[in-house]
Formats: C-alpha cells, structure tokens, sequence
C-alpha cells in the first residue's frame, strides 16, 4: 500500500449503502410491529377451522395457516412485535454483562481474569438446554427468565470475545498514555478500549441478533417464558419444521422473517465498520 | 548486458477515483557488478520501483507505461513460468523484515537447501552433499560463525542481524545477478545495522550481482553504493555517483533532505526542516512535484511543468530548472561550537535504580530457564532542569524499561528516582499525586498506536486537560489553542481524527498532550525514530524550542547518535541494563572513554561517501555474562576478568564508565590524551592482537576538547 492513497471512497460508500439497506429493513418490521392491530387481517390467535383441513396459502389466508388454522400472516406481523420487545432486551443485558465481564478480565488480568475466564468456561460447557430446563423448573416462564437465560447461554462467548478485543488493544500507546497520566480503571475501559474494540463486538451482536431470534421461540416451545399461543417468529419455526415435507409454508415464511432481521443487522453491523474504521 | 534496467516506467494504483501514479517515467540502469542505492522517504514509490523489477506488482497496481529489463528480458513480456525462472535465478530480493522472511517451523538447513535447488543450473550437480556444501560456503560468505551449527537452527533462535544474513545468504545462493534490498537493515540494532551493511558493501565489492539498495538513510546508502537516485514523490529528480549526489547535490530536494538530517559533526543549531509535507500520489501539483515546498521555487517558472532531466555534469542528472542558477552547494557545514552547558539544579536524581522481573514459572516440558538477568542494574544518573539527557542503547538495553517506570506504568525493584519530594521508583502512575503526574510525562515512539483512533484531536486533549486538573469548557479551549500553538499545528486539527494526520501531525499531537499539565520532564522514547527526515527535523526543533522555551527538561531515548548529539547536553550509554557510560555529550562523543561507546560511535554513518569507517565488531558468539560485564562477548579489548567480575564505576569530572580497562578511567583520561586506547595498556592473555585491536576501534575524530 502506497501512503497517500485513498481507497476508503469506494469502502466508506458500500458502507453506507448497507446501513440504510440494513436500517430500512429493521425500521420496516418495527413500524410493522408497531401497527400490528391496524395491519394484521386477523386476531393472531383466532382460528379458522375450515383453513385448518388445507392450511395451504389461498385468497383468504395469503401466506396459508399453521396446523390449527391460525392465520400465517396475522401471527407474523403479531410476531414481530414479540421479536422487536424481548429480543433487543435480552441480547442487552447479555451484552453488557459480557462486555464487563470480558473488559474486566482482559484489563486487569492475574486472579481476576483467571475466576472470569474459567466460570464462562464453565458455562459454555454446560449443555444450553439442560440449562433452561433447570430455569423453567426453578423459576416458571416469565419475561425476566427470558432475558436470564439469553444471558446465560450468550454472555460467556460476548467475555470471551470482549477480552480478546482488550487483550489486544491494552498494551497500544494511547492506552499507556492514559494510565501514566493516572485515569483509572473504569475511564481507560470505557473510554479508550471499548471504542476501539466496538468492531468485531458490532458484529457478533448482529450474529447473535438472529441467533436469539431464534432462541426466543426455543425457550418458547420449551415452556420458558412465552407461553404458546403467543406469536413469536422461532416458535413458528420450531411449529412448522415438523411440517415441512407436507405443508412448507408454515417453517419458510417465518424463516424469512428472521433472515431479513438476522441480514438487516448483518448489513448494520458491516457497514457500521466500513464508515467508521 | 545492463542488471536493470528502467525505460519510462510508470506504475499506477487503482484507487477510488481512478487510476493514481505512483512512479513517474522512471528511466535507471544498472550496469552488471554495480550497485545503485534508490532513496526517498516514504509515499516516494521506492519499495513500488523494487516490485516492479521482480514483476511483482500488487494486485491493484500495473505498470501504465515503459519497460523493465531485467539482464535484457522484458518482465511484461513474461508468462508465469517464466517469471518464476526470473525471480530466484535472475533477480533476488532481501526484505525489511529478515525473521517474516523465514519460515518459523523450518529449519535453517532445509530452507537454504530449498532456495539452493529450486533454481536448477546445468554447472550445479543436484546432490545433497553438494548442496549442503554449497549452504555452508554461503553461510561463511555472509559471515556467520559455525554454519554447521546453523543449519540445524530454527529461525527464532536466531537474532535479528543473523537471520538476516541468512535471508541474503538465501537470495544469494541461487547466484542472480541482481540482487534488490528494500530497507534490509531497518528494525535492526545500530551495530547489528552496521555489519550488515559492511556485508552488503563487501558483497558488492566483490562484484558478483548488481545490487539495488533501497532505503531512506542517506547514511547507509552513502556507505554501499556506487550510485545512488533521489526519488521524490514518483519522480526521479536528481541521480548521479554517490559522490555528485552526497557532496554536491543539485536538487533543492537533496540538498533540503541532506540539510535536514541532524549531523555528529554539525554542532546544536537548528535542523533546516523542510516545510509542508510530500504531496499524495493523487494530488500532484502542477509543474514540478518539490516546488510547493522549495525555497528556490519561482512562481511562473517552477509551476508550468516537471522539468525535463539537465545534466550539469557527466552521470549527474538532475530535474530542475533553476539548478545552474542555485549552482552546486556542498552540504551544510555550520558547526556551532557545542557550549559547555553549566550544572544546574537536579530536577530528576536517579540513584542505584534496578529491575528485576520475575523468571516465568517453568512449564512442563520445557528445558530450565536460563538465569534470567535483570532489565536494569545500579542506574544512577541525574537530569537537571531544562537538561537535554539522552538515553542511548540498543534493544535490550533496558531504556524502555527505565521510562516505564518513571512514568509510572511499572515500579523498580530497588534504588530510587526522586523528583522533588516525590519518590518515582515504587510508585504508578494511579498512585501518584497529581503534580507529580502532571511533571513526568511521556512521548511514545509509533505515531501510529500513540493517539486512540477513536478520538478527535480536540477529545484527547481535552480528555489529558480534564484529568490533569482543568476545568470549564473555555478554560479547557484555551488551553488547547495553547498546546496547538506550542507545537505548531492549525486549529483546523481539532476536529480530525490520527487516522486524518499525517506521522509528523500525530508526534505533534502527542507531545501536546505530554505538554497538557506542563511538565517539568518528558520522557521522550525514540520520538522522531518512525518519521521521514524530512518531518523529523521540524519535531526535533520543536523539542528543543520546547527546553528554551518552557525550560521542559527532555530524558531523551534514542539510538539515534547524530539525533543525540545534536539535542542532548549529556548522554547515558546503557547496555545489558548498567550505565557503560555517562558524561556531557561533547565530550562523550568527541573521546568515548568505554570500548562500547567507541563501536556506538563508530557503527554510524554520515551522509559522506569519503568517511571510511573502521571495521565493525563479530556477532556475538554467546549471550551476555550474568556476572561480568555485558559488552564482554564481543569487545575487542576484552581482559580475563571481564567475564566473571562485574566492572568498577569510575567517576571524574562529570564523567562516569564502567570498565575494567585502565584506559577507560575518566580520571586518567581528563588530561589532554589521544583519543583511541592506547594499544599496549592491557593484559596481553586477552586473547586479541592489542595492536589490531585498538585499530580497529580508532575513529577518525580530532580531539580538541575545551
């Protein structure tokens, strides 16, 4: 690479097209969950018993019904409200709990980072479902259970990313500018570590976006949190995949729904990186 | 048949906006047995003219016009097999980076046999016996001891200037007949950068491949080359032998570029630091490339065009209009005579300081651990107000590691560093309080990792201003406008981020931010060392408008000795983590009592084909001594006890070494004495010719001393 060459035009503009392709999506299923009463033809849990002996797509039911003759579409666009209000709240708190988790050990190192590393170690090793399991038994189904378990299965891997990003950046000048002139721990983390670690961090988030999506629906199905008739975009997944040879409708549409979330915060998160380096 | 050679060449880079020139119409040639040495600072399109010559270009780039003929083949000309018979056999190329260039899982044996046999000749049998044979001839030639004893190593047991003795014992093994060397000595110690390029001329006497040296260090390439061109911003502007170009350049560009450069011999002035910065390759102003920031330009004259080459004399080419008008200028000789500096009052008082870090804990497996030697040994020595002290050491000699902890990003193990009332040895920076932080600061090295790139300029000054105690947002403004103005940059940086800066602004940046609490002392670790000459000069002025100016005292680390002798009123020479010597720069530098300074000294190069250096020092054979004096492996004037008993620290007159030999004592050496060791002063069991050593280690210096 010659010095003096500019070749972040064509990067910077890739970029922002695909925050706005990204944006747009992700703002077109907010709106869509924001307006579910006015835009859904009918209740998501009203059933059509005449649609239930062909569930397949017809005039009357665009995208078909699942298997009780509940409207596809209607539990879609009732889904999206369930996705937009659990999903963005559990992946914070696994977030943050991993980013402090993963700073702290990175940071300071020695004893701290030693106890951090091995309890993540711990919980990734256990088997996730045995995990929600033990939950569901403890505690029933609430909204909070969801946001724990999230947590639980997803903090560990965001620390262990987390403190590879500071290992790295720990050592750099700027960082060692900052403590000889004495700013303490919490203001190097959070002020010259993070911004910089924020790249490859933006992009598991938008990874583990849709990956919660679909663990959402998981823990619904498995009786934690969400209590079946409530429409949620990975229970109709989980619903319809037994049906897939006979009637392919029920698992594809809901599919669709979460790729073009999962694809929208990919788009996000990539060009998020792009713009700003 | 000509080596290389370059007719027209242009090579561009595809970019954003098209496609961008980063070499110009370069026509050069390199007769067989020749070696032309390429310089210019970086963004000249050096290393773009080395990858051209192997049809080597990156993918993004292509050469747009004109012809490369290496040994007469046209390089374009070639398919992919034919380049591969060109690269190897033909043309050989030696790196920057000698330990990147060897595979690290591989030993040293099998790669040299690779390179050996990868280029088949019908006057090479392909035995094995034959091609070992062939290796260890090579590995002799580039003078590396116990070749056999090579073979089987892996390349991380090797140092920095073995391995890269064996990367050119590489490239020479299939005898091409030209051999292109992109900066081979950058990233090594100065001494370690000293034999290599001994080899390299050595090699070129010899006379067996044209060499193309390519570097930014007009001192090097005054050393090795028969020839040299200047290379400004793609442009090929002035060339001729290394004597037209070094003692009477013609260009404006090499005379500002010699000027520049900070000299043993050029007294503590001012640097002549060229204004503006090298233009990018997109932004080419019209007419000739240097005239924005030539002090000869003539609006109307200068701006039209690039001047077609001129040739004031025969072999001396030169792209400049007005060149017979400035007529030839023999490189700046203002020797302003180094006043001796009055003692003043200790600021900084370093006594006994040492370190030890703590030997890993051994893992399984793995064999026990050599005795671990301590980063810093009993360093006492003292900075006083508005004192220049240069720190001067090769890597591992613990300079980086004194300033750490005088910043307070690690604590010593024994001895004290008192500024004031304050003790720094023991405590980090988070601990201390806030005057003392606010009087010690530091500047970092890479311009690159030293600002956050997520900071604008404006954030990380104000950030240092908040922790340091300001507060309210116009005092903070204030202040910054302040700092900027102190070290020259444009309030239009605020708002930019480092990624927006240039290396020069960056430095600038840094020390603003050392500057935010006015410090009583910035420790300065190898500040200018990654800049251009160019925009180094500007920054090493700056520093020392800074110690006129606000009376900062400067703890100034460097490995730099032209950069040292030209800033610093008193010099530390560290090795192995003990104080070698110490005394006012003056006098260290015009009669260096210690051997190791001595070999310091004489590892540098001036920008002067004429300065015949003495030959410089083996490669160490074994690792320091845990108990006796570091330099003892490779000093010429080794005595018995050098190697078991830790050398005597003698004191006289301002002056400290420490140093078994007689010679060396400060107090015998106050007296008005010849500046090279006396041969015959040491125990002849030493080992080594006394006559021939002291010859060898004589400088080529006059010694008047006030």
């Amino acid at each position: 690479m010659i010095a003096g060459y500019d070749l972040g035009g064509r990067r910077a503009a890739r970029g922002r097209w695909a925050v706005r392709s990204g944006l747009g999506i992700l703002i077109f299923w907010a709106l869509v969950a924001a307006f579910a009463p006015l835009i859904a033809p009918y209740a998501p849990s009203a059933i059509d018993f005449a649609a239930a002996a062909d569930p397949r797509p017809s005039a009357v039911h665009p995208l078909g019904t699942d298997l009780l003759g509940r409207d596809l579409l209607s539990r879609l666009i009732w889904g999206a409200r369930t996705t937009f209000a659990v999903v963005p709240l559990a992946l914070g708190a696994a977030f943050v709990v991993g980013i402090a988790a993963g700073a702290v050990a990175g940071y300071f190192g020695g004893w701290t980072d030693a106890v951090i590393s091995r309890a993540s170690d711990v919980m990734l090793a256990f088997p996730a479902l045995i995990l929600y399991v033990i939950l569901i038994t403890a505690r029933g189904p609430s909204l909070s259970n969801i946001v724990i378990a999230v947590t639980l299965a997803y903090a560990p891997g965001v620390a262990r990313l987390c403190r590879a990003q500071v290992l790295a950046l720990r050592g750099l000048d700027y960082v060692r500018a900052a403590e000889a002139r004495g700013e303490p721990a919490w203001s190097i983390i959070i002020a010259e570590i993070l911004p910089n670690a924020r790249g490859p961090l933006l992009v598991d988030l938008a990874l583990r976006a849709g990956y919660t999506v679909i663990l959402v629906g998981t823990l619904g199905f498995l009786g934690l949190g969400l209590p079946p008739p409530t429409p949620d975009w990975g229970g109709m997944v989980v619903e319809g995949s037994g049906m897939m040879a006979v009637y392919w409708h029920m698992a594809l549409f809901p599919c669709i729904a979460i790729s073009s979330v999962v694809i929208a915060c990919n788009l996000l998160a990539d060009g998020l990186r792009e713009a700003r380096p | 048949m000509t080596a290389l050679e370059l007719k027209g060449l242009t090579v561009s880079y595809r970019g954003p906006a098209g496609w961008i020139e980063a070499v110009r119409d370069l026509s050069l040639s390199i007769g067989p047995g020749e070696t032309y040495g390429l310089v210019g600072e970086s963004g000249s399109g050096k290393s773009t003219v080395a990858y051209a010559a192997l049809g080597a270009l990156a993918e993004n780039a292509a050469v747009t016009a004109g012809r490369i003929l290496v040994c007469g083949q046209d390089v374009a000309a070639l398919d992919a097999a034919g380049l591969d018979r060109l690269r190897g056999a033909t043309v050989a190329m030696v790196h920057q980076e000698p330990v990147a260039a060897l595979d690290p899982v591989m030993r040293i044996g099998p790669q040299l046999a690779e390179a050996a046999t990868a280029h088949p000749r019908a006057d090479r049998s392909s035995d094995r016996t034959e091609t070992r044979r062939a290796c260890l001839r090579m590995l002799g030639r580039v003078g590396l001891p116990d070749p056999e004893a090579l073979l089987r190593r892996y390349p991380h047991q090797l140092s920095g200037g073995q391995a890269q003795r064996v990367v050119i014992a590489m490239a020479l093994l299939a005898q091409p007949r030209l051999l292109v060397l992109d900066e081979p000595t950058t990233g090594l110690d100065t001494t370690v950068e000293r034999r290599v390029v001994d080899l390299v001329s050595e090699l070129g006497r010899d006379g067996g491949q044209a060499m193309l040296y390519i570097s930014h260090n007009l001192g090097l390439i005054a050393r090795v080359a028969d020839r040299i061109g200047v290379l400004y911003a793609g442009d090929l502007i002035e060339e001729g032998t290394a004597r037209q170009v070094l003692t009477a350049p013609r260009h404006p560009y090499t005379r500002a570029l010699i000027a520049a450069l900070p000299r043993m011999d050029g007294g503590t002035g001012r640097l002549h630091a060229i204004p503006g910065q090298i233009p990018s390759a997109g932004n080419r102003p019209p007419g000739c490339i240097f005239a924005p920031r030539c002090q000869h330009a003539v609006t109307g004259l200068c701006d039209r065009a690039m001047p077609p080459p001129d040739h004031p004399a025969p072999g001396h080419m030169v792209r400049c209009v007005r060149q017979a008008e400035i007529g030839p200028a023999p490189p700046r000789a203002v020797a302003v005579p180094a006043t001796d500096t009055p003692q003043r009052d200790p600021l900084l008082d370093i006594v006994r300081l040492g370190k030890i870090y703590p030997a890993a804990p051994r893992r399984l497996l793995a064999p026990a651990a050599a005795p671990v030697l301590p980063a810093l040994r009993c360093v006492s020595f003292a900075v006083g107000r508005a004192e220049i002290v240069a720190l001067v050491g090769e890597s591992g000699s613990g300079k980086s590691t004194l300033a750490r902890i005088l910043v307070g990003l690690d604590t010593a193990s024994d001895g004290t560093a008192r500024l004031g009332n304050a003790d720094l040895a023991h405590t980090v920076a988070r601990r201390r309080p806030r005057a003392v932080i606010r009087a010690v600061q530091i500047v970092f090295q890479n311009p690159e990792a030293t600002l956050n790139p997520a900071h604008s300029v404006n954030r990380i000054l104000s950030r240092a201003l908040r922790r340091l105690g300001l507060r309210g947002r116009h005092t903070v403004s204030d202040r910054i406008t302040a700092l900027l103005d102190q070290v020259r940059l444009s309030p239009e940086v605020l708002m930019r981020r480092p990624a927006d800066l240039s290396g020069g602004q960056r430095q600038r940046v840094a020390i603003a931010r050392a500057l935010a609490g006015t410090p009583d002392i910035i420790i300065a670790d190898e500040p200018v060392s990654a800049l251009d000459v160019s925009v180094q000069a500007a920054v090493v002025n700056l520093l020392g408008d800074l110690r006129a100016d606000q009376g900062t005292a400067i703890l100034l680390i460097s490995h730099d000795l032209a950069l040292v002798r030209h800033l610093a009123d008193r010099v530390v020479v560290l090795l192995g983590g003990q104080v070698m010597e110490a005394g006012p720069a003056a006098q260290v530098f015009d009669a260096p009592l210690h051997p190791y300074t001595q070999s310091l000294i004489a590892a540098h190069h001036p920008p002067d084909p004429d300065h015949a250096p003495p030959p410089s020092l083996p490669e160490p054979d074994r690792p320091m001594p845990v108990a006796g004096c570091p330099f003892e492996p490779v000093c010429p004037l080794r005595l018995a006890v050098c190697a078991s008993v830790p050398p005597p620290e003698r004191n006289h007159a301002e002056r400290t070494t420490r140093c078994h030999l007689p010679e060396a004592d400060p107090a015998i050496r106050s007296a008005a004495m010849p500046p090279t060791l006396p041969g015959g002063g040491h125990d002849p069991e030493a080992g080594t010719a006394p006559g021939a050593a002291s010859d060898a280690l004589s400088l080529p210096m006059t010694t008047e001393r006030s």
